[in-house]
């Protein structure tokens, strides 16, 4: 853990609300410990500016540990920075040269409105959930847990959607701003299992038109999403809400 | 403070069914006459409101984050037990309870503790309904592991991100409650006070973060699910923004606060580097089946663990505890890193810490097998600390994690305020001193979708649905007050003092109070000095904090000054409640009750009790109830990890 010190100049997107216009402003720290995660780099920034009377600059962060999806900037031009499969809070310092300059900014689409500095509105993921990201089964409705097996590599499969946690990078690195990254992994999860079967076509039909009506652009392969996802959720996961889609819209009955 | 558990009649094993068929029931169509309101979306707090609205209620269902999705229970690793005997491996309903009950070191409440065993089963029958990919055999049957020592393998997992994925099944219920009209999602709220009228939980009063305003909200009932407190420690594995507040809030509206000084340190964390450090990360504890925990023998050795030969090092846990060995429980565990760090053997550059090493385990089944199992955890570690625990051992300390402690309630789940309810971390009832690894997770999903939805009912069927308003008084006075407080936080700065510290300076002194002296091992005369710095450093608080910006927008300063504040208050009934019990049990070490083999030393005959902490008003000190703790079906035993 040899630590190294290092000095930042940093160019930071500050907007005081949804209705007035950002700039960047340029910030600069010294003595930056090469072990701090980028969270805390930005926390010793916030205590420097709150101590100078000045503003500190507001982001979204909560477990810091890279589960909970709510962290997240594009630094750089890259959304979560430059370490793969990384989120903004799991990216440390030591990835970093002394005397870098990083331009950090929100996430940015149409779907995703600015909050605050760094602060987005990505409320439009849990609408989409809210159309069928879910197995209508109440509680206490359940048969036992053992009653279906599953096949390991089908359940490993459906895990591999799962881990998918919401930040939003995909749609924030996309040049379109489609958010089918997050979307095609929700439905690939539930399609994968059978719990999932008796829903299936109504999923994909009901949550990829929630998409669009989010203001979610279409996705035209550029793999950018892929890259940036902490995740490493797979754009497999897009051509299987493709078919899925294709299949509900041929043969579902809710399609007439 | 009137504390009647109200624990039903007849065997254990029927109490629950018995508390069922006496309750009173809402009839299907008079349910949408009732509003509730749940605080929290982890996983007792989502659970609910999603059972709640699928039986007709109309929910609200406020959390702190963007979205329901990211409560804290999204960082739980290692997994949820239940008593399925899927391994047929001798488990069962009882093993679990009676595992559960010992664990917790003979303070929780018989009924409560087997009613979680009882309903253990049904939550996993739930979430594989919901879609939960847990692990599974290549039969395509379940999966299970043995978790934190026990004897059996009850433990269900999804990868290292159980909790994720049990969140996510909450989550998706109650998404599909909201599409149904029955739930309606308020994030990016604060509950900042509860309000009663005539003596009832009947609303809250919230901080809309994004605007500032003050919100009202009312109900027929009202749900507490926000979380543990770990954070008064400012350093802990907790979320940012897991925090008191509500439950703080709800005490000093007269609900009583049980058992404040449980608190778990976990003894496999990454261990501190820094002072900018802003939060400690659980390594699981499953790490613990194959590392070996050691020392160096001298005092001051620092060379390279590799350099170091084997007669040098000393491998304490498998010297002092034979039988257990790296498997020992997690306080003993915690405190005996402490001790040997305590006696200046630890090693890293701050000395606090001690070495988990995968050598051995490497050399017997080979590196594949061993990154098959933690290659996740290798790799979070290395992220972390740019260090490969697969050549060199990984260093590792001891970490707030959890508070058993908790809001009071009675079986039903409710509090010593009528209507209030209080499920998940924040209540006390199912841990006693001690919670067990993989039991927050199934207590928080049996507390939300199998207890609370059958237990408010009774309450509701009684109360009535009568209208409900909130222009009320009550809601004027509680708003007045929580603006005057808001506006206090942002005075010094307005006012232009000078010598003024950050809220995170004022958090991290107050950690460090309890840290030094609440913490692992606890002695009168620490715990009365605690008590005499804290309310200092809450004066020099209110009187040099600098808070920037104002109320009326998202001001993350002022959020976290607010949650400070309240920690503040309640560091000091924490530390109270350690300075009453005399004894050392579950995770704590009382260094006047211990053995002549300074092992932790229970005292049944004076603290078989859960203490119960009231408000008695600004300024004065709170009082201490007692629950008696009675044991029927199991007889309390000193636990021997030798
Ligand atoms: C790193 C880690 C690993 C763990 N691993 C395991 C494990 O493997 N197995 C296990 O059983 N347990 C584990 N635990 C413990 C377990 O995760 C928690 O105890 C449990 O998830 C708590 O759930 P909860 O629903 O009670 O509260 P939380 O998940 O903490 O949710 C609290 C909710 O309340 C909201 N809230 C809080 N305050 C307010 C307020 N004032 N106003 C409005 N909303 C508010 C929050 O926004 C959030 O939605 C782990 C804990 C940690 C820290
Ligand atoms: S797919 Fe990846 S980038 Fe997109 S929301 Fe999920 S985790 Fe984030
Ligand atoms: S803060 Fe939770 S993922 Fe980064």
């Amino acid at each position: 853990m040899a630590a190294r010190e290092i000095s930042l100049n940093l160019k930071i997107w500050r907007q005081e609300n949804q209705g007035k216009k950002g700039t960047f402003e340029n910030y600069r720290l010294e003595k930056i410990n090469s072990n701090m995660s980028f969270l805390e780099m930005i926390d010793v920034l916030n205590e420097k500016l709150t101590r100078e009377g000045r503003e500190p600059v507001a982001f979204d962060h909560d477990c810091r540990e890279g589960i909970c999806g709510m962290c997240g900037a594009v630094v750089d031009g890259i959304a979560h920075g430059p370490e793969k499969a990384t989120t903004l809070c799991q990216l440390h310092m030591r990835h970093f040269r002394d005397g870098q300059t990083l331009t950090i900014e929100p996430f940015r689409a149409r779907a995703f409105p600015i909050i605050r500095d760094l602060v987005v509105d990505r409320s439009a993921f849990d609408r989409i959930i809210q159309a069928g990201g879910f197995i209508s089964v109440n509680t206490g409705s359940a048969p036992d847990a053992n009653a279906i097996p599953v096949a390991q590599t089908k359940a490993e499969l459906a895990m591999d959607a799962a881990a998918c946690i919401g930040c939003g990078a995909c749609v924030a690195a996309c040049p379109n701003a489609s958010a089918m990254l997050f979307v095609g992994a929700k439905i690939s999860q539930l399609a994968l299992l059978p719990q999932g079967g008796p829903e299936r076509e109504k999923r994909a039909l009901s949550m990829v038109r929630a998409m669009d009506r989010e203001g979610f652009g279409n996705c035209s392969n550029e793999r950018e999403c892929e890259a940036v996802c902490p995740k490493s959720i797979s754009i497999r996961n897009i051509a299987r809400l493709n078919r899925e889609f294709v299949r509900a819209s041929l043969f579902s009955d809710e399609n007439e | 403070m009137k504390l009647d558990p109200k624990i039903p009649d007849g065997p254990l094993a029927e109490k629950w069914d018995r508390c069922r068929f006496a309750n009173r029931l809402v009839n299907p169509a008079n349910k949408r006459k009732y509003e509730i309101l749940v605080v929290g979306t982890g996983l007792a707090g989502a659970s609910a409101a999603a059972t709640l609205g699928e039986l007709g209620y109309n929910v609200k269902s406020f959390c702190i984050q963007d979205s329901p999705r990211r409560a804290h229970s999204i960082a739980a690793q290692g997994g949820i037990n239940a008593a399925k005997n899927y391994q047929n491996d001798g488990d069962s309903i009882f093993r679990l309870f009676y595992d559960t009950i010992k664990g917790g070191d003979f303070r929780a409440r018989e009924a409560n503790v087997y009613r979680l065993a009882q309903v253990s089963n049904n939550i996993i029958d739930q979430c594989v309904a919901q879609g939960v990919p847990f692990a599974r055999e290549y039969g395509g049957t379940l999966a299970n592991r043995s978790f934190g020592g026990a004897q059996v393998s009850r433990t269900f997992y999804a990868r290292g991100q159980t909790g994720q994925q049990l969140l996510f099944g909450a989550y998706s219920a109650l998404m599909r409650q909201v599409a149904a009209g029955k739930v309606t999602i308020f994030p990016r709220r604060e509950m900042m006070d509860l309000v009663l009228i005539d003596g009832q939980a009947r609303g809250i009063v919230c901080r809309n973060l994004v605007t500032g305003e003050l919100e009202r909200y009312c109900g027929h009932a009202v749900v507490l699910a926000t979380g543990g407190y770990g954070n008064a420690y400012f350093l802990s594995t907790n979320a940012m923004a897991s925090n008191v507040t509500a439950a703080w809030r709800a005490y000093k509206k007269g609900a009583g606060f049980a058992n404040p000084s449980f608190v778990q340190i976990h003894p496999t964390c990454i261990p501190v580097h820094g002072d900018y450090q802003s939060k400690l990360t659980l390594m699981s504890e499953s790490l613990r089946n194959d590392g070996r925990v050691w020392v160096p023998k001298k005092k001051g050795d620092n060379r390279p663990p590799q350099d170091i030969p084997e007669e040098d090092r000393d491998y304490y846990l498998e010297r002092k505890y034979p039988s257990f060995g790296n498997l020992v429980p997690r306080d003993v565990a915690s405190r005996n890193a402490k001790e040997v760090c305590d006696q200046g053997k630890g090693v890293g550059e701050t000395g606090l810490a001690v070495y988990l090493d995968f050598r051995d385990a490497i050399n017997r089944d080979g590196l594949d097998v061993i990154l098959r199992k933690y290659g996740n955890l290798f790799h979070m570690y290395e992220k972390i600390t740019a260090q490969d625990p697969s050549v060199q051992p990984m260093m590792i300390y001891p970490a707030v994690h959890y508070t058993m402690g908790g809001l009071w309630v009675d079986y039903n789940l409710m509090s010593t305020i009528p209507g209030l309810f209080v499920l998940g971390e924040a209540n006390f009832s199912d841990h006693g001193a001690n919670r067990l690894g993989a039991s927050a997770l199934m207590q928080g999903l049996a507390d939300g979708y199998f207890i609370v939805p059958y237990t408010i009912g009774n309450y509701l069927a009684e109360a009535g649905s009568g209208p409900l308003t909130v222009d009320h008084d009550a809601y004027s006075e509680s708003e007045r007050e929580v603006g005057r407080r808001l506006e206090a936080l942002l005075a010094n700065r307005t006012a232009g003092k000078k010598g003024l510290r950050t809220v995170a300076d004022f958090h991290r002194r107050l950690g460090q109070i309890l840290w030094d002296y609440c913490g692992m091992a606890r002695n009168r005369e620490g715990l009365e000095k605690a008590l005499s710095l804290i309310p200092a450093l809450r004066e020099e608080f209110w009187d040099r904090v600098t808070v920037p910006g104002s109320g009326q927008e998202l001001n993350q300063s002022l959020e976290r000054a607010g949650r400070v504040a309240d920690f503040m208050e309640f560091a000091e009934i924490l530390v109270q409640d350690a300075l009453a019990r005399g004894e050392s049990c579950g995770c704590h070490l009382r260094e006047e009750s211990q053995t002549e083999e300074n092992e932790a030393l229970r005292d049944d005959e004076h603290y078989s009790h859960v203490s119960v902490w009231a408000y008695s008003g600004e300024g004065k000190p709170a009082q201490m109830h007692k629950e008696p703790l009675v044991f029927e079906n199991v007889r309390p035993s000193q636990r021997s990890y030798k």
